[in-house]
């Protein structure tokens, strides 16, 4: 009873969240509607019993993806009127985009509700007294090792270039270096010098 | 609990939602004492550092302080700036409050008493705690003020820079343990040398202690990295807007967040509810005892900090984190892992 009330409760949030991402007027409200359907989703896998891929999505997604999009969108300087002048031009390209997009789930649905899929290779069978994290770590380090590594290797990839393309020289700042300082002993900062009156410092 | 409740007749999922919400309550109103408490006590202890009476007029001792400010700040009236964007203005207090609460479902207190003995634990902290920082932000962005602003972008990238070395530390830890269950964490700590308890006795884990006791003062914003609430700089940060309630909300959350982390420092590395000798006459202690003072240890540490140790920059703080914790927590994964990949899992084959 407690798990069908959950899961049309996850549901309905997370279709009514999902819809005000896009429906409502303010970005920053749309990344906050944004995070509450990420959060609900979560909820419902834990009631798949995938608490593992649950716990990943709140750490990943709402955690620390959805901060630095927050964090992008809340120093934009918002002009509302500027966001929507330029809704007739780019209507025709977003129908095309959902319509291509409403034919992937009818055709997603449609094969679904043919039958199961005999697949070429089926993955391992999963234990059952096995937990989640150990059953999907068994599977992802050995026989998707080289995936694993490949998506790895693609990612710092992505993140070097951001570097690269981000990062610039910036000539006359001195920075901090701080062993330099505390290598720094009085005798090399400090000269006694018994100056003659009447003429000037020579440092 | 559920099995009595059923005893008295209750369907199982009537018995279930009774039990739990017992539970809850059972968890969270002694936290909410705790946490008055232990801001008595944060006081105390800074006043005595600075050679100070600290609180010593409301009740015994000053003992009543908490209750009194607590009364006060209830009573004031709630102002909302006119500029503000209302509903968040009023939900980011409530975000902070409710998300320090929430972590203490999967804290053990002794063997068996958790309220939800989830076997990814250690996961549902780390994930709690990464939604601990949208109440900083919301604040920041919905008083439409400038200080507020500053304070929640530093907020948000201090709290993503340090969550990185918290969650390296963690992996260790679990690498040792075997588990992300945080009971079968504690349990994992028994007998080091057969004489003590706590993976922070071991050399290649207290080192990762450190790193976590250094990450858990900068994820709760205390001294010396307290600089989403510099006041020096920005007034008092996130929550220069607020009074009355919705500033009592971020107090208490912060402080149960502090005894949150406190918990998770003792559980993780100092043997949580095992007594820190693994000697038997010692076990006679009640479990929750012995982890209650090492709560209280740490945050006796915690303060101590605080008195002592003035306030990062910001760029030395983003320096720490990034370029010595990152790299340090990150060395220690693959000595924790590659050790006990010779030791424990039968050597490179």
């Amino acid at each position: 009873m407690i798990h069908v009330f959950a899961f049309y409760l996850f549901a309905a949030i997370v279709v009514c969240s999902g819809a005000l991402t896009i429906l409502s007027r303010n970005p920053v409200h749309s990344v906050l509607w944004l995070i509450l359907a990420f959060f609900n989703a979560a909820g419902l896998m834990v009631l798949l019993g995938a608490e593992f891929i649950a716990m990943l999505l709140v750490i990943v997604y709402v955690g620390a993806v959805a901060v630095l999009f927050l964090f992008v969108v809340m120093m934009l300087d918002i002009d509302f009127a500027e966001l929507r002048a330029g809704f007739v031009d780019y209507l025709p390209f977003g129908m095309l985009i959902a319509l291509v997009l409403l034919a992937e789930i009818v055709l997603g649905i449609g094969i679904w509700s043919a039958g199961p899929i005999e697949l070429a290779q089926r993955t391992a069978p999963v234990n059952p007294e096995l937990s989640n994290i150990q059953a999907i770590g068994g599977l992802l380090y050995t026989r998707y090792i080289f995936l694993f590594e490949a998506a790895g290797i693609i990612l710092l990839i992505a993140m070097i270039g951001a570097i690269v393309l981000t990062h610039r020289a910036r000539g006359g700042v001195r920075s901090q270096n701080i062993a330099r300082q505390n290598r720094r002993r009085p005798e090399d900062a400090i000269r006694n010098v018994n100056q003659p009156i009447g003429q000037g410092v020579e440092l | 609990m559920t099995a009595f409740f059923q005893n008295l007749g209750m369907s199982y999922d009537g018995a279930w939602l009774l039990s739990t919400v017992i539970g809850i309550l059972l968890i969270a109103l002694p936290l909410m004492l705790a946490v008055a408490m232990i801001i008595y006590a944060d006081r105390k202890i800074w006043a005595a550092m600075a050679l100070r009476r600290g609180p010593n007029v409301v009740g015994p001792f000053g003992l009543l302080q908490s209750f009194a400010d607590g009364a006060k700040v209830f009573l004031q009236e709630t102002i909302i700036p006119s500029a503000a964007n209302r509903t968040l203005f009023l939900i980011a207090p409530i975000i902070t409050f409710t998300v320090a609460l929430i972590s203490w479902a999967v804290i053990p207190f002794q063997v068996g008493v958790v309220l939800a003995d989830i076997n990814v634990g250690l996961l549902y902290i780390l994930a709690v705690s990464s939604l601990g920082v949208y109440g900083v932000v919301l604040a920041g962005w919905s008083s439409n003020s400038k200080y507020p602003f500053y304070s929640a972008i530093r907020a948000s990238a201090q709290m993503i820079s340090y969550e990185v070395s918290i969650g390296f530390t963690l992996i260790s830890v679990v690498l040792w343990a075997g588990s992300f269950n945080l009971t079968e964490i504690v349990e994992s700590q028994k007998g080091y040398y057969g004489l003590l308890n706590g993976h922070g006795f071991n050399p290649l884990l207290f080192p990762v202690a450190v790193i976590f006791f250094i990450s858990a003062l900068a994820e709760t914003a205390r001294t010396p990295f307290d600089l989403t609430e510099a006041e020096s700089e920005l007034v008092a940060g996130y929550q220069t807007e607020y009074s009355s309630m919705a500033f009592a909300l971020y107090w208490l959350g912060e402080y149960a967040n502090v005894i949150l982390m406190c918990a998770l420092n003792a559980i993780l590395f100092w043997g949580g509810f095992l007594p820190p000798i693994d000697w038997a006459p010692l076990y006679y202690v009640p479990g929750i005892l012995w982890l209650f003072a090492k709560i209280f240890f740490f945050f006796f540490v915690f303060s101590w900090v605080k008195a002592t140790v003035p306030r990062y920059r910001y760029d030395q703080l983003m320096r720490l984190g990034w370029k010595i914790l990152l790299p340090l927590s990150l060395f220690f994964v693959f000595l924790v892992s590659g050790f006990l990949m010779l030791t424990r899992y039968g050597g490179a084959q």
